[in-house]
């Protein structure tokens, strides 16, 4: 059976990952590379890396960059960032991108989500779309959140699935590094008005906001930014929380956090003496490829 | 049988980057190539691919290494690999994007997976699987090991040649193989840990084919 899966989304500024809070303040983080490395060793289900100055100066995402940061990556991964060709597309792909997701491009040009699903097939294509609560109804903004663009939410997603979009990356603008939970009539609105696979995003600040994701609506990934930062091991405690709470999904790595106590923020409460003592005569092996 | 060198063919459509990168982590001795030679001297292949179906037949045409692989692999019986697009392209035809005719190393067809309200498609995300037959491939991962999958149509074939499948909506055929001939629907260089086992058993079998036919 499919599992549902969670989803960590980089965002590049000036060649550095950034947490961002609102698409308009953007706190440093460090190096990319490393943020991979970490995120694959701890089981992340997929990354999303988005080169979000990419549109604005005209260009596409550094192709050598990303070909020299991926080298120890075993995670799937979408690419984003000033992918405007198909050309851009087939170098991505070659240098480890799984999914190509197009944000700008796709709004001005949508017959390119056509041509790019004809010749990469439609699993390659992921589009992107950054949604803003105006007057009750949610609205498809590009330039980082700054330009309207014409569209209701719902009928862009069924405008791009229509011309081949294999998945929608689902962002809320209102909720992004709020921490408050993710919008979830919105989820729901994108999702039942599709039949390709949707990646919730923004808005996750403790491992109960996952849960309420994965209960209320059939987004078929859930995705967090700035929550998976500055934490050890942040993908497998989400992990464990919900799968400890039912919700189907991978977890197959050594570590986990099942049977632990969580305090209001999400962060794990110490386990009791006896386990951590426990702890200290139990043998772990190396997994031995 | 020997194995000193492994060619991960390249005509285009594939993200050999990421494998390249799996097979370093193993250790082993591999070329990326679409060379004639370099395909003959190769000892056993991995055709990757990601992308269309018809592309990926027109690139094998227009590099014009069609028939060195037939008889390399038909004759010679070298041992290939085929991932994902690399595993469909191995059937007799496919219907993504009008009718395309296919290597047809194994019997079958290539076909659009069905949509409903629970099943989505693209089958994209982690599954696990139903191993049917634990060599050459699944001799060394755990029986609930995830893999990844991405793709929106499906090889149908003939059960003899279903080495496992996985469940999405219907039993969807997730890897086959046939005499030296074998394919995984999801992505091994994607699929960490369970991943580079899944390359290490391949490596490892095929040394000892003819162990493995008898």
């Amino acid at each position: 059976m499919l599992k549902k899966r969670i989803v960590a989304c980089l965002i590049i500024k000036n060649g550095i990952v950034v947490q961002s809070i609102g698409f308009e303040k953007y706190l440093p983080v460090g190096r990319a590379d490393i943020a991979l490395e970490a995120l694959n060793m701890w089981g992340i289900d997929e990354i999303v890396l988005l080169d979000i100055d990419a549109t604005r100066e005209k260009r596409v995402i550094d192709l050598e960059w990303i070909s020299k940061i991926t080298g120890k990556i075993l995670t799937p991964l979408t690419i984003g960032g000033g992918i405007k060709t198909i050309e851009d597309m087939r170098r991505l792909i070659h240098f480890g991108a799984d999914k190509v997701s197009l944000n700008k491009t796709a709004i001005e040009n949508p017959d390119f989500i056509a041509k790019a699903s004809k010749v990469f097939g439609q699993q390659c294509v992921v589009v992107s779309m950054d949604v803003k609560k105006v007057n009750g109804k949610y609205e498809v903004f590009s330039d980082s959140g700054k330009t309207y663009t014409g569209y209701i939410a719902e009928e862009y997603a069924k405008v791009v699935e229509g011309l081949g979009a294999g998945e929608i990356f689902l962002n809320s603008i209102d909720c992004d590094g709020a921490k408050n939970g993710f919008d979830i009539d919105l989820i729901n609105k994108i999702s039942q008005s599709v039949s390709i696979p949707v990646i919730a995003c923004g808005g996750a600040g403790c491992p109960g906001h996952f849960l309420e994701v994965a209960e209320k609506t059939n987004a078929s990934a859930i995705a967090a930014g700035n929550f998976f930062h500055f934490t050890e091991h942040s993908p497998i405690v989400v992990k464990s929380y919900l799968d400890e709470r039912d919700v189907e999904l991978r977890l197959d790595s050594y570590a986990n956090y099942r049977n632990c106590q969580y305090d209001q923020d999400g962060r794990i409460a110490k386990r009791d003496d006896k386990y951590l003592y426990k702890l200290r005569f139990e043998l772990i092996k190396d997994e031995v490829v | 049988m020997k194995n000193d060198k492994t060619i991960i063919i390249d005509y285009g459509v594939g993200n050999h980057h990421s494998i390249e990168n799996a097979l370093k982590m193993l250790g082993c001795e591999f070329d990326v190539s679409c060379n004639k030679k370099d395909i003959r001297d190769g000892d056993s292949y991995i055709l990757p691919g990601v992308g269309a179906f018809a592309e990926a037949m027109d690139n094998l045409n227009s590099k014009d290494i069609l028939e060195v692989l037939n008889k390399e692999v038909l004759e010679k019986k070298k041992p290939i690999l085929g991932i994902c697009l690399g595993m469909q392209i191995m059937a007799d035809s496919s219907e993504e994007n009008g009718h395309h005719v296919g290597l047809g190393w194994i019997e079958g067809r290539v076909v659009k997976m069905d949509a409903s309200e629970e099943v989505k498609i693209p089958h994209v995300g982690w599954n696990n699987l139903i191993v049917k037959k634990r060599k050459p491939l699944f001799d060394l991962t755990k029986e609930d090991a995830h893999y990844y999958f991405d793709h929106s149509y499906r090889f149908d074939c003939s059960h003899e040649n279903i080495s496992a499948t996985c469940l999405h909506g219907n039993d969807i055929v997730a890897a086959v193989q046939k005499e030296n001939i074998f394919g995984v629907q999801f992505h091994p260089e994607k699929s960490q840990v369970s991943g580079l086992k899944i390359f290490r058993s391949f490596f490892n079998n095929i040394k000892n084919m003819d162990v493995l036919d008898a």
